[in-house]
């Protein structure tokens, strides 16, 4: 790997993460799991004049079910801490569906969670675990910290909302209304490729009827699609299979695929649609059981 | 007593690989790992365009950059007269372009600087200027006629085309259509791919100016025919220049050519009087060497109703690039194409063979087979799975009453190949019985009633492994034998070089349980040295599954003349006279007395401490062997899925593989081969091919985006083995290495189309990605990489 020439800091603590950042006034780009940026600066696609690594600041990985419910993600935590972890298994079905079809055992081992949703890649799994989810990114600035929504945070491909002086701290997934319940499917052409289309489900159930419902796609739009809206034609409703069947086709519209080398943009819809339709089959056979 | 052979590391010891210590334990000695005092380091400038005459190159901010020492071009190469170069195939090819670059990746200029960071940031740094041409991307633009000329060097170069060649019998197989019950068709594409070892090319070159001796240390499966080429290219008599190929990581075909920065680096080191290292890095590697395939296929076969083959006919159009860079013996312009259907009792056949220059990378190599026997398997295999269908025949019971059976061997190929062995039906039977072939027919009905697609795929096949023989094989004029060269120590120990070249099939441990097998010498006690060409005979290095047909018999032959010296120097320490000596593995004794004995170790000493009166002391010889005929490894191979209707995603159930390759050395490493070789099958049936857009830029230069499969989605498999020795090889073996690559893809093929072909689905072009297996399985109709083209012209 020959990258082009670049500075590197490794502060130990955010303020002053914050500060080199601040100084270097957009050329410098945050090293946390590198999994994405060592790649890109490896094929000269990045050349920032100075990196930040974050990973000597203590505290940054953690990942926690607060007791209200609120599940919150350190900016160091990596994407095998979640695969391996009952506790969010539990509190989150979609993420614990997510987590083991993350780009490879090797990324998963590296990359942060964190830093997957900060990418952006229209392709990422986490984003649209996250939209689904409803959830938000901590920013952490010179300013002090700000809370930053899913919807407004992904703006376009390898786009967030992040100032050029601002770092992504923590992931915050709200408390579910009820039951949590949810999945993840993806296709991809093999272990670790970018998704051709994958699906995010989340569902907060009270008895039979969906209190809550997120759905977000990846790998079918110019950036993570944020398909609540369509989901949220399942709210108060049961999982009937006609509930499901209209909810599907309604988010296989939201979905803004293109025709390449992975398939059609017909054929990416139709992937979207069945996975919806198998996800949400799945949980209402899965809730019958329970019952 | 004899010794137990398989104590020993003999025949059938499935020995450890003795290269796996080093490379395990990261200790192997690859050709980045060298390091030599005051070396420089090389970076190439590639073309971002596929087709553009190049208006001016400006290197001048390139040599503004500190420790920055030389700065090639086309312009300085053609000065010494080096701006072109020979192909293995009587082509030539630029080394850096000077009139125009002709695919995406060519060498356009390069940098030598202290460090690769330097010679990186300096290729950054010149300015190019492009003029951009029409872009030509397949043969069916570049035989339009007026489409752009991309070889405007050559002169009397007929439009794009390359070659037309054909082979065999026109009339007769006419004759077999006219007279022809049913007449089946089929077409396709094998897309382009690339062998993509792990360690990419590289080299370092030393030219000493004291010395006058050029040393280049560099990534070839063929060190010796690399030793012939450069002193024909850079004018150095054969004595001053050593090739020495260290660990290579991997092959595949792709390091058969001979690529620019081999080139380049030599004459960066004779104007730099320094050594000079050059480390392709990976997308390098995708973009701009040697690939594999890239050719449509198209024919027929002519059928009597009971189902008895009459004749065949097969037309092909390949895409070699922008240079004529294959890699095969001279005589074949499509290589061993013409070895399609070599397993049937055919009695007619006809081949007729276009191919034409498009802005690609060049290449033709033999990715894991002999010469273009990958493509002529597939065809044959996806056209009898086709033609048995058109019969209303079961797929299996087609094979069997076409297969050459045992008793018609030697059997003539109606292209004139020579099959010289097998047990065609055994294997098919043993591979049924393990798929499960019985019950499965009731078992794909009884599935589609539940909505779900079952398929068995078959592929059946016997190919040519083991260029030459001489009268036949040649490259560049070099005749295609190879050689041994052993040396008996005076302990008994022995240090072995052949004229092959390792780059993963376990020559090290294999080899030795050769000579352990002819001279009772433990395996363990024997050397295996390659790739030196100082100190290796002379041989034609490692590919298209060459290795044990004709390196491994020299191997033999050479330990049998080792032996015969030591009867000789046993008879004399035995005091009778060498026809009262008997063999048993490791030890001569006397015919009349068994426990009056030598070993083989007595001999060797005494061949350097009490030899007979008027011997040569000394044991050691060489051999050079020249195959009477190629092996004929046979292979029938199940493949069963299941394919999900609302995805297109089809999951394998099982893989079985029967495997005849007779004699085998080292049973793991075989095994090891062939579950390398299906994984490539699966790679290719599933996901690997490299493409490429209008505008000629390269999908596929990374690994990202050029697919290779992991051991999470790679199927197992299930092996099983049938031993029918080649009559002619020293030890009864037939090589094996390439058979799973061969012969593997359409069984992935045949399983997924039988698992649509109620819908009517005749083909499906690899690779086979969901959405394509989607589309098929919805409109029921072919999905095909082949445009429709009139053949020939």
């Amino acid at each position: 790997m020959y990258p082009s020439r670049f500075g590197y800091e490794s502060p130990k603590t955010v303020e002053e993460a914050v500060a080199i950042l601040d100084a270097h006034g957009g050329e410098a780009k945050v090293l946390a799991g590198g999994q994405s940026l060592v790649p890109m600066l490896k094929l000269r696609f990045a050349a920032p004049e100075m990196l930040v690594d974050i990973n000597s600041i203590e505290g940054l990985r953690y990942h926690r079910v607060d007791a209200d419910g609120t599940i919150r993600i350190g900016a160091l935590c990596r994407h095998e801490d979640l695969e391996e972890d009952d506790a969010v298994a539990k509190a989150v079905p979609t993420i614990a569906a997510a987590a083991p079809l993350v780009a490879d055992p090797i990324v998963r081992t590296r990359g942060t969670f964190v830093g997957s949703v900060c990418h952006a890649d229209p392709q990422g799994d986490w984003a649209a675990a996250m939209t689904a989810l409803g959830g938000h990114i901590v920013a952490q600035g010179p300013k002090g910290k700000r809370d930053i929504p899913m919807k407004d945070f992904v703006i376009g491909p390898f786009q967030n909302t992040l100032a050029f002086n601002e770092i992504a701290v923590e992931a915050v997934i709200p408390a579910p209304k009820g039951v949590r319940v949810g999945n993840y499917l993806k296709l991809e052409r093999r272990v670790g490729d970018f998704a051709t289309a994958s699906v995010a489900v989340a569902l907060d159930m009270v008895g039979d009827t969906v209190a809550n419902a997120g759905i977000a796609l990846a790998g079918v739009g110019g950036r993570t699609i944020n398909a609540n809206d369509a989901a949220s034609g399942l709210i108060g409703k049961k999982l009937t299979a006609e509930n499901i069947s209209s909810v599907a086709a309604a988010v296989a519209a939201a979905a803004e695929p293109r025709t390449d080398h992975r398939g059609s943009a017909d054929y990416k819809r139709q992937i979207v649609k069945t996975f919806v339709e198998r996800i949400l089959t799945g949980l209402a056979n899965s809730s019958q059981k329970a019952a | 007593m004899a010794l137990d052979e398989i104590k020993i590391g003999g025949l059938g010891a499935s020995r450890r690989r003795v290269e796996d210590n080093r490379f395990i334990r990261g200790k192997g000695n690859y050709v980045d790992d060298i390091v030599l005092s005051g070396m420089l380091h090389m970076e190439i400038l590639r073309s971002p365009v596929a087709h553009a005459r190049i208006k001016s190159i400006d290197v001048s901010k390139a040599y503004d950059i500190p420790g920055v020492r030389l700065v090639l071009t086309g312009e300085m190469m053609a000065a010494r007269n080096l701006a072109w170069m020979p192909t293995l195939s009587y082509d030539t090819q630029a080394v850096l372009a000077t009139d125009k670059v002709r695919f995406q990746g060519q060498e356009v200029a390069a940098v030598i600087a202290d460090d690769p960071y330097i010679a990186k940031d300096a290729c950054q740094a010149i300015v190019v200027e492009y003029e951009q041409l029409p872009v030509i991307v397949n043969p069916f633009q570049a035989m339009e006629s007026g489409s752009e000329v991309i070889r405007d060097d050559k002169e009397n170069q007929p439009g794009n085309k390359v070659f037309d060649w054909e082979i065999g019998d026109k009339a007769a197989t006419d004759k077999a259509f006219a007279e022809a019950d049913v007449i089946s068709k089929m077409e396709l594409h094998y897309p382009r791919s690339h062998p993509s070892p792990m360690e990419t090319c590289g080299s370092i070159a030393d030219f000493n100016r004291a010395t006058g001796k050029l040393t280049v240390y560099m990534t070839s499966q063929a060190p010796h025919i690399v030793r012939a080429a450069v002193a024909m290219v850079a004018e150095l008599p054969e004595h001053m220049i050593r090739i020495v190929s260290p660990d290579l990581g991997g092959g595949f075909g792709n390091k058969v050519p001979i690529y620019p920065g081999y080139v380049i680096s030599i004459l960066a080191s004779i104007l730099t009087e320094r050594p000079v290292k050059w480390i392709e890095d990976k997308t390098g590697n995708l973009i701009s060497t040697g690939f594999g395939r890239d050719v449509y296929l198209q024919g027929e076969m002519a059928l009597r109703k009971d189902g008895k083959m009459l004749g065949m006919r097969m037309r092909t159009i390949s895409d070699h690039g922008a240079f004529y860079a294959d890699a095969q013996p001279s005589k074949f312009k499509i290589g061993l194409m013409h070895s399609t259907f070599a397993c049937y009792d055919i009695p007619a056949a006809h081949l007729e063979s276009v191919g034409y220059y498009t802005n690609k990378a060049p290449g033709g190599v033999a990715y894991r087979c002999s010469f273009r026997v990958t493509e002529a398997m597939f065809f044959q295999e996806r056209m009898v799975h086709a033609a048995a269908n058109d019969l209303g025949m079961d797929q299996a019971e087609f094979r069997r009453m076409n297969l050459v059976k045992d008793d018609m061997f030697p059997y003539r190929t109606a292209f004139g190949f020579l099959t010289d062995s097998g047990q065609y039906g055994k294997c098919l039977d043993i591979g049924m019985k393990a798929i499960g072939y019985d019950t499965y027919k009731a078992e794909q009905e009884e599935a589609r009633k539940r909505g779900k697609l079952l398929g068995i795929g078959i592929s059946t096949m016997t190919e040519p492994l083991g260029a030459g023989n001489s009268r036949e094989y040649d490259i560049l004029g070099i005749k295609m034998f190879d050689s041994a060269e052993l040396r008996v120590h005076m302990s008994g120990k022995a240090i072995l070089r052949t004229g092959a070249m390792n780059q993963g099939q376990g020559h090290q441990t294999t080899w030795a349980q050769i000579v352990a097998h002819e001279l009772g010498i433990p395996a363990d006690d024997v050397t295996v040295e390659e790739g030196d060409t100082d100190t290796a005979p002379f041989g034609m290095g490692t590919y298209a599954s060459r290795s044990t047909p004709v390196a491994g018999a020299a191997v033999a032959m050479v330990a049998r003349k080792i032996r015969a010296k030591a009867r000789k120097i046993a008879a004399h320490l035995l005091e009778v006279s060498e026809e009262d000596i008997e063999w048993e593995l490791g030890r001569f004794y006397v015919r009349s007395n068994k426990e009056r004995g030598v070993t083989i170790q007595d001999c060797a000493l005494a061949a350097y401490s009490n030899m007979p009166d008027g011997m040569e002391p000394g044991l050691e010889n060489n051999a050079y062997y020249d195959p009477p005929n190629l092996t004929w490894p046979f292979a029938a191979y199940f493949v069963k899925v299941e394919v999900d209707a609302e995805t297109g995603v089809w999951d394998v159930l099982k893989v079985v593989a029967v495997d005849d390759c007779g004699v085998r050395i080292n049973p793991m490493v075989v095994e090891g081969q062939i579950m390398g070789g299906l994984t490539e099958a699966y790679a290719m049936a599933s996901m690997q091919y490299q493409t490429y857009d209008d505008e000629g830029n390269c999908i596929g230069s990374n690994y990202m985006d050029y697919l290779l499969p992991t051991a999470w989605e790679t199927p197992g498999f299930e092996l099983h083995e049938v031993v029918t020795p080649c009559p002619h090889h020293p030890i009864g073996a037939k090589g094996v290495g390439e058979c799973a690559t061969v012969a593997g893809p359409a069984a992935f093929v045949n399983a997924v189309v039988d698992a649509l072909g109620h819908l009517g689905v005749r083909n499906i072009d690899m690779p086979m990605m969901p959405n394509r297996v989607y589309e098929a399985l919805t409109t029921g109709k072919d999905i095909s990489g082949m445009p429709p083209v009139k053949m020939g012209d």
